[in-house]
């Protein structure tokens, strides 16, 4: 099934697009991946997909193991370089910025955040530093690329001023206050998951991907989890995540995308794809194929 | 352990000492009178090691038990005390290093001493920054040192210029190699790194060995100026223009020292001063959280080489003060001074000190160098013991004297972070 | 042509010894992770244990023939090996699954101990000992110029195809070499399945340094003299010999020695002897820029 409403425009350049004046595209879409492949030498991971996540929105990423959705995010947040295809960020009132042409580092900075499957905290740091890591880039221009601060300019100490307060925000958001000054790997895992959501939206970005945010966490735990997903997309974040757990996907996702061997099979909203047969199927497995892959 | 498992446990360990010893010890090669080799044979001493090896590992298994050879990243019973301690200990620490010239039966040689620690303590201070914040293992930091000095010695040799003006060009010109260096090999990780960093440690060697035109290879370069105070020489003439005369004192040897001994301490503390605010400000944050997980840094928008090229250049801009400094206290360098075993101290000192921490770092320079330099009398043996020092100290504390981390900032109180939670760093 | 034809030999000569000793640095990368940063003084030590069995020969009036050379070799390899062992169980297995820095001291302590432990039990003197197997055979004549193959190059080339074919078979043919490979895997999961780690591990260094000792045995005879330091200039090469080949990987280590000693030789006979370790190490900083796993070494494949 392909996408009803709004069918990304492949061939057409942002920029003219925008010259042009239709507009409704740019208000709506955040991210817009077009005919992305990703092959690891003879293994296609990624085949052709084509999908777009509205602003303000939870757009969940779902489909069996192996469906190439973890690739699919590490080519969206620049871990690997896609074959073919693009990616493109829209955000509001900006020229969309084509992600699969940025070096890793620069994604953050374009307004990508990321949360990582494996838990990928600064263990020896507290929560506290964690998040001002995560401010680094902002904060790193108000030293002077660190030779003002060195030498004790007065901006820098307004600068990690307003640093902290962000990370006091986001830390009392993710109910971590008291543990502010504790060291990150100390912290039980749940709480471990949370500041990590905490870290990447200290970057502030206009879209936080989310890779299983739910894994592990007890049924208390993904409620509280999904309460505070509703709340980053009600401060208006995007939100783009994998997740296994469709307890919490059907609750709060906008928008379902569906991979099955490298291929997008469906994306459509949550009820839609919970009927979609293609999708049954792709989950039940289709005769004995995926149990003869996988043996 | 019964009594009879322990003596048995120390007779299988004596004859492994038997069996490593017999070939080595037992025989002494020695060139004979007719220019052949010729064997001399000194069981008597064997069979001593034997003895020795059997009774430490018997006591050691008797009183001890098994237990106390096992490595401990606890704190350990100083930890806790040098804790309570810290905050009294590196002010007086400093406070001794401060007013160490004055103190009564402190004479030229224990100043000497005091030099080439706070020397190695600068260094420490500088490797720390690249190994212990930044978690790039860098067994070539001796290069820096070496280009620190043969810049001054060579700047003064060639264009005259005065130790002030080449302290901070040999600074510029360390951190200049050390970007050089740091751009096309930063990305490599852990131990490759390590072997390329020290490849290029050897390469600076062997350049400054047999690049005899400019560096007049293996002899080195002597009469290389000594620093002036603020312009007034040091000389035991006395007289006008130089420091005794100025300021109308008694002309003395120790001046000299004395002076020494304060710029190296500056130095010093320019290197302490710039690594904890650093530490404080984005950029150590950033080196420590690189140190932590790469991979996060750059999900958060950090330029992991730029980040890691800061503090190469700065660590090496360090040991270019150091060498400097070096060159100017020794009034003659050659290549000999920077061997890969230089190096390999250094880095030793910042990890038996605990990555990260200053006061760790200061501590084992002083105990290493220092104790180093009281054994002067055991000779060969010293650096026998030197060895088995390192081997001990890692085997008892692997995570170093202070093996805590304090935080850079906290909302409440800064409360140190247990070393099995500090990262290392892969690169 | 000649002259190119006579620095083939002796690189490959001493490729060769380089190679031996990177197999153990490469051997030991393999199943702990970490640079054994003493291998290169287990090599002298090596040395030195042949040149001692050496003297004692001669004393015996034994010294000649393979017989006695053999013996040397399993002499040194025996002793050695048993100093191998001593520096796993001294300075790494109690600090197994400790930092990784931790070690690396240590080993480095081990290195300043061994080191200084010959210089003052044996002393500080250079050991000459002579030549041991004169002469050779002559390949080819070109002028005045004769490309000689002599019989010790001639030894550590068989010597060497020997040990390696003996080892190869060793690591992949026999339950131990399984042990090893799979403790290289995953030493947790190979614990858990009932192979003894410990003693893998220790059989790893043990193998090793018997590997060193050879090598140091050939490099005693060929050079006819040691003394206590030639352990650091050695090991360092080997060790970028394996970086080169790409560490952990056997056949590269081979391979890395073999280039090592060919860059070296050629190096000293068309440019100048005295930066041919500068031009080692530069060939290694260059390949390392473009093939950050070494020639051979397996591409890390870096999980998000």
């Amino acid at each position: 099934m392909m996408p009803a409403d709004e069918p990304p425009r492949v061939e057409e350049d942002g920029l003219t697009r925008k010259m042009t004046g239709d507009r409704r595209v740019h208000r709506e879409m955040i991210l817009e991946v077009a005919n992305l492949t990703m092959r690891f030498g003879g293994l296609t991971a990624v085949s052709a997909v084509s999908f777009a996540a509205s602003r303000g929105e939870i757009t969940a990423v779902i489909g069996p193991n192996g469906a190439g959705k973890t690739t699919l995010f590490n080519c969206i947040t620049g871990f690997y370089r896609p074959t073919g295809g693009a990616i493109r960020l829209h955000r509001a009132n900006e020229l969309p910025v084509d992600l699969h042409l940025l070096p890793g580092h620069r994604i953050a900075r374009a307004g990508v955040a990321r949360t990582f499957q494996n838990i990928r905290l600064f263990p020896g740091m507290t929560a506290l530093e964690n998040l001002l890591v995560a401010q680094h880039v902002k904060l790193m221009a108000a030293t002077g690329f660190g030779i003002g601060a060195v030498l004790g300019l007065s901006r820098y100490p307004k600068a990690e001023r307003q640093a902290v307060e962000l990370a006091r925000q986001w830390l009392s958001a993710t109910n971590l206050l008291d543990r502010a000054d504790d060291p990150a790997g100390a912290l039980p895992y749940g709480a471990q998951r949370r500041l990590e959501i905490a870290r990447a939206m200290c970057t502030e970005p206009a879209l936080l991907c989310l890779d299983e945010p739910a894994a592990g966490l007890n049924p208390r735990e993904s409620d509280e989890l999904a309460r505070l997903l509703l709340e980053i997309r009600g401060q208006g974040t995007s939100l783009l995540l994998i997740e296994h757990d469709m307890g919490v996907v059907m609750r709060i996702s906008d928008r379902v995308v569906v991979l099955d061997h490298g291929k997008l099979i469906a994306d459509a909203a949550p009820a839609a794809v919970q009927g979609d047969p293609k999708v049954i199927a792709a989950y039940l497995g289709e005769g004995d194929e995926d149990e003869e892959a996988e043996a | 352990m019964t009594p009879a498992q322990a003596i048995r446990d120390a007779a299988i360990a004596a004859a492994v000492a038997f069996g490593l010893f017999v070939m080595l010890v037992g025989l002494r090669t020695d060139v004979g009178p007719e220019g052949g080799l010729i064997l001399r044979q000194r069981w008597g001493q064997v069979a001593l090691l034997c003895g020795i090896v059997f009774a430490g590992r018997l006591a050691i298994t008797t009183l001890a038990g098994r237990r106390a050879l096992q490595p401990s990243t606890a704190p350990g019973p100083w930890t806790a005390r040098l804790q309570r301690a810290g905050k009294l200990l590196a002010p007086a620490l400093l406070a001794v290093a401060l007013v160490l010239p004055a103190i009564p039966g402190i004479g030229r040689y224990e100043l000497d001493i005091g030099i080439l620690v706070l020397t190695y303590i600068m260094l420490g201070w500088g490797l720390n920054i690249v190994v212990g914040l930044a978690g790039l293992l860098d067994l070539g930091y001796v290069a820096f040192y070496a280009i620190g000095a043969y810049s001054y010695a060579l700047l003064a040799q060639y264009f005259g210029l005065s130790f002030w003006i080449c302290l901070p060009l040999a600074g510029i010109l360390a951190a200049f190699w050390g970007v050089l260096l740091g751009f096309p090999v930063l990305r490599l990780r852990g131990d490759y790194l390590a072997i390329v960093t020290l490849a290029f440690g050897e390469i600076i060697r062997v350049v400054l060995l047999n690049w005899t035109e400019l560096t007049n290879g293996p002899n080195g370069i002597s009469g290389i100026p000594r620093p002036s105070f603020f312009g007034l020489p040091f000389s035991m003439a006395g007289g006008e223009g130089t420091f005794a005369g100025f300021f109308g004192i008694e002309p003395s040897p120790s001046h000299r020292v004395i002076f020494l001994y304060y710029v190296i301490f500056a130095l010093a503390l320019l290197t302490n001063w710039v690594t904890l605010r650093l530490r404080r400000q984005p950029l150590g944050r950033a080196w420590e959280a690189l140190r932590e997980d790469e991979i996060a840094c750059r999900a958060l928008g950090i330029n992991i080489t730029t980040t890691k090229l800061t503090a190469f250049a700065l660590g090496a801009m360090f040991g270019g003060f150091a060498g400097a400094f070096f060159a100017t206290r020794q009034a003659f360098i050659s290549p000999e001074s920077f061997t890969f075993i230089e190096s390999a101290i250094i880095l030793a000192i910042v990890v038996l000190g605990g990555l990260g921490s200053q006061v760790g770092v200061a501590i084992a320079a002083l105990v290493m160098i220092g104790g180093f330099e009281v054994f002067r009398g055991l000779d060969e043996w010293r650096m026998l013991v030197f060895g088995g020092a390192m081997v001990v100290i890692m085997v008892l504390r692997p995570r170093g004297l202070v093996g805590t981390r304090t935080p850079s900032i906290a909302l409440g109180e800064k409360r140190a972070i247990g070393g099995d939670l500090v990262g290392e760093g892969r690169g | 042509m000649a002259y190119a034809l006579q620095q083939l030999i002796n690189g490959i000569s001493l490729g060769m010894i380089y190679g031996l000793i990177a197999v153990g640095y490469t051997m030991v990368y393999g199943i702990i992770g970490m640079i054994n940063f003493a291998h290169g003084d287990v090599f002298m030590i090596g040395a030195f244990i042949a040149l001692i069995t050496v003297l004692l020969l001669q004393l015996g009036g034994m010294m000649d023939g393979p017989a006695a050379i053999l013996l040397v070799l399993l002499v040194s390899m025996a002793f050695t090996a048993l100093y191998g062992w001593s520096v796993e169980r001294v300075a790494y297995r109690p600090l197994r699954g400790s930092f990784r820095l931790a070690p690396l001291i240590s080993a480095i302590g081990i290195s300043i101990v061994l080191q200084n432990y010959v210089q003052v039990s044996q002393g500080a003197r250079v050991k000459p000992i002579g030549t041991l197997v004169p002469g050779g055979v002559e390949v080819m004549r070109d002028g005045p110029f004769v490309v000689q193959f002599s019989y010790i190059q001639m030894l550590i080339i068989a010597v060497t195809l020997g040990v390696l074919a003996v080892f190869t078979i060793l690591v992949t043919r026999t339950p131990l070499g399984r042990a090893m490979r799979a403790c290289e895997q995953d030493s947790k999961m190979a614990s858990l399945l009932g192979i003894d780690t410990d003693r893998t591990i220790s059989l790893t260094f043990v193998i090793g340094a018997a590997l060193a000792a050879v090598a140091g045995t050939l490099y005693m005879i060929r050079y006819g003299v040691i003394d206590f330091y030639i352990g650091f200039l050695a090991g360092v090469k080997a060790f970028t010999a394996a970086v080169l080949g790409g560490i952990g990987s056997l056949p590269g280590a081979v391979l890395g020695g073999l280039l090592i000693g060919l860059i070296e030789t050629f190096w000293s006979a068309y440019f100048s002897a005295q930066y041919k370790d500068v031009a080692a190490f530069s060939i290694l900083v260059v390949t390392l820029i473009f093939l950050p796993t070494g020639l051979l070494g397996r591409q890390e494949v870096e999980k998000v």
